[in-house]
């Protein structure tokens, strides 16, 4: 393995020979233009991720529940992963971790990070809710980077549906500044982090676009305003 | 010359491009695939508020990767184990291929789970692991249908476009267990094959995946998709095993802000693709908590070593050079007889071979610079089309009449006697053959092909010399 290193390595130097070419001075950063106007964002942003045929809802903090609630409902969810860190609030009425079912039949499950056999059992979970800490409105993109109020990330794939709550406050406008905030999470703790942009589809076959091969199928939107809005 | 003579009129590539050209329901498919791809992605480029910089941008970055690739590879190697991986370094097929074979066994597994990864194919990783007892379960619809169908791929992004539904109902019923009466609505194949995948992907404990950057400076590796598969094959598994062409390495974390633009706005014509998963070694209590990283050579440091061939090293692999390419859209990828098909491969496969083996791929192409257009990081793939045919002819020689008449031509226009006694023979010889002004019969010789699809002016009975000492004297 050494010696395929190094033989690699000399390969390139011979390649590349003496006198390397100078890159030159890279531009600033351009790109999309971005409007930084928050309520601008939000809107953006639920405009983005509707485009991909998700459900997007805006409410303030004390409504957050009763979303989960809804999208619960509509998806005809029983078992109810709930990641550590997750706020109380953000859950439907009477639902705890652990807990009886609540009036409704839905029964919160834990959905923490184990051993790959618990990974796997997050296959009998119909939901996962969870809180995102990063969100891109250019492209309707949320963002999860294996802290708290997420899971791992064997519990955003397995079930069909994915119930993800996103704080205004995280919306960032465009690729380039959700790369920098990426890039800080990574030189600290270098977390895996996925960027969730849509259900999972497929136009393999004819162009067609189908919905959900692997991956939820179903993606419920939460974004939590603040709330004078 | 002693060496073989390359005659690129009758290569690998106009042989089966002649073939390929009759088969007319690729052709359908092609031409409603790649001019929906087209309009998409016009669309979503067109948002973008200064599209060309952020090109430059791209083109630059790669560039950068490329003049000091060495250090980059030690950064990303440093990186990955300080995260808690291992890195191997593999300078050909054979070798990437032991590599990966050792390491499925001795995680005393005797199958994986694969995501696409066209570096895979083209080390031909799936014999390989047969070879050694290793099944090897294709994960992308389309890789699954290509798998299934004993077939072989037509397209970098939509490998199976050359299938229509109902060819992919036939194939479904015959060879899936639970797939008896599926219709051919894509939507039913997608659920056939998601309900197949699915136990499969819970049972299986080494995961291979390709990469479509490793980022260097932290050492994280990004797979970029669509239908959660690479996301099932990058997370479920105890073991990953991500094989990796050395040119895809990127500088700095921040490089991705600009690639994460480009890319999925130029292959699937979206603002972002589904699932895009960005890993850094291993993470306790999540995911594969033994991850290799093996760094394939196969031939690049040889199109590295090429100062203007090296710029096809830069491709991110969109395929938006394929959707716009006149020559693809009607020949389709197989013609191309490379697991790089289209104009990028017209450019690439040649240089991985080493331009050993005389091929006519750098003929594949009409020079329209459509695909330079269009090419997210700037690659001239037009400028290194030309200069691989001259590579070619002079590393090979080319066909000797041409070398002849080009040697003969230019004797005859160093003198102007000599030139203008031809043009009168020419005027004289023409004549006959010309019908109001212009040439349509097919001429013999090495004009045949030429004139079997062209019409040629006529040459002027009264050259523009002899008009000229008529009236200016």
């Amino acid at each position: 393995m050494t010696a395929a290193r190094e033989e690699i390595l000399a390969r390139i130097r011979g390649a590349l020979g003496p006198n390397r070419p100078l890159p030159g001075p890279l531009h600033e950063p351009g790109g999309v233009d971005v409007d930084t106007d928050r309520s601008r964002l939000v809107e953006r942003f639920a405009e983005r991720v509707a485009d991909y045929r998700a459900t997007v809802v805006a409410v303030t903090a004390a409504d957050v529940g009763v979303a989960v609630a809804d999208a619960c409902a509509r998806a005809g969810v029983r078992r109810l992963g709930v990641p550590d860190g997750l706020d109380g609030a953000s859950l439907p009425d009477g639902l705890s971790v652990g807990g009886d079912p609540n009036a409704a039949g839905i029964i919160a499950v834990p959905a923490r990070p184990g051993t790959r056999a618990d990974a796997l059992a997050f296959t009998e979970l119909d939901a996962l809710v969870a809180r995102t800490p990063l969100a891109i409105a250019e492209t309707g993109t949320i963002i999860f980077d294996g802290g708290p109020g997420q899971g791992p990330r064997a519990a955003s794939l397995l079930p069909d549906v994915l119930i993800a709550i996103v704080p205004a406050s995280v919306i960032v406008g465009g690729v380039e500044e959700a790369t920098t905030r990426m890039g800080a999470i990574v030189r600290e703790s270098a977390r895996p982090l996925t960027l969730v942009s849509g259900p999972s589809a497929t136009s393999d076959i004819e162009l067609d676009r189908v919905e959900g091969v692997h991956g939820p199928r179903v993606l419920d939107v939460v974004i939590v305003t603040a709330d004078h809005r | 010359m002693s060496r073989l003579a390359v005659d690129h009129h009758a290569g690998a590539f106009t042989k089966n491009a002649r073939i390929d050209l009759r088969d007319t329901q690729q052709r359908q498919n092609l031409r409603k695939a790649t001019t929906t791809i087209r309009a998409k992605r016009e669309a979503v480029v067109a948002e973008v508020e200064d599209w060309e910089e952020l090109r430059e941008r791209g083109r630059q970055i790669k560039a950068a990767a490329m003049a000091d690739l060495d250090t980059h590879l030690l950064t990303l190697e440093a990186s990955v184990q300080r995260a808690g991986g291992v890195v191997h370094w593999a300078r050909d097929a054979a070798e990437a291929n032991r590599i990966v074979s050792d390491l499925v066994k001795a995680e005393g597994s005797d199958e994986v789970i694969k995501v696409k990864s066209m570096v895979t194919d083209e080390i031909g990783l799936n014999d390989a692991l047969a070879a050694e007892g290793i099944r090897s379960h294709e994960t992308d619809l389309a890789e699954l249908i290509v798998q299934l169908g004993d077939d072989t791929q037509s397209h970098i992004l939509v490998p199976a476009i050359h299938r229509n539904r109902a060819e992919i109902r036939e194939l479904f019923r015959a060879k899936l267990p639970d797939a008896g009466g599926v219709s051919d609505e894509p939507a039913e194949l997608a659920e056939a094959a998601r309900r197949y995948l699915r136990e499969t992907f819970l049972r299986v404990r080494v995961g291979v995946s390709g990469s479509n950057f490793a980022v260097a400076e932290t050492g994280t590796v990004g797979v970029v998709e669509s239908e959660g598969n690479g996301r099932m094959c990058t997370t479920l598994p105890e073991t990953l095993i991500t094989v990796m062409g050395i040119e895809k390495v990127l500088p700095t974390f921040d490089d991705l802000g600009v690639m994460l633009q480009l890319l999925p706005r130029s292959s699937t014509g979206e603002r972002m693709n589904p699932y895009t998963s960005l890993w850094t070694g291993v993470t306790e209590g999540d995911g594969p908590q033994n991850f290799h990283l093996v760094l394939v050579d196969a031939g690049r440091t040889d199109v590295l070593a090429d100062e203007i061939g090296r710029e096809a090293l830069h491709c991110i692999r969109c395929s938006a050079c394929l959707n716009v390419c006149p020559v693809y859209e009607r020949a389709g990828g197989k013609a191309y007889g490379s697991t790089y098909p289209g104009p990028i491969g017209a450019v690439l496969a040649p240089q991985l071979n080493g331009m050993n083996e005389g091929s006519d791929l750098p003929w594949a192409s009409s020079l329209c610079g459509a695909c330079y257009e269009v090419c997210p990081v700037k690659i001239d793939i037009p400028k290194l089309l030309i200069h691989l045919r001259s590579r070619t002819i002079e590393e090979q020689g080319g066909p000797r009449g041409e070398a002849f008449a080009m040697s003969v031509l230019a004797r005859t226009f160093q003198h102007r006697r000599r030139y203008e006694v031809a043009q009168k023979l020419a005027a004289k010889g023409s004549a006959p053959l010309s019908k109001d002004g212009r040439i349509e019969a097919r001429l013999p010789g090495p004009l045949k092909g030429w004139t079997a699809v062209r019409d040629l002016p006529a040459v002027p009975q009264e050259s523009f010399r002899d008009w000229w000492r008529k009236e200016r004297g």
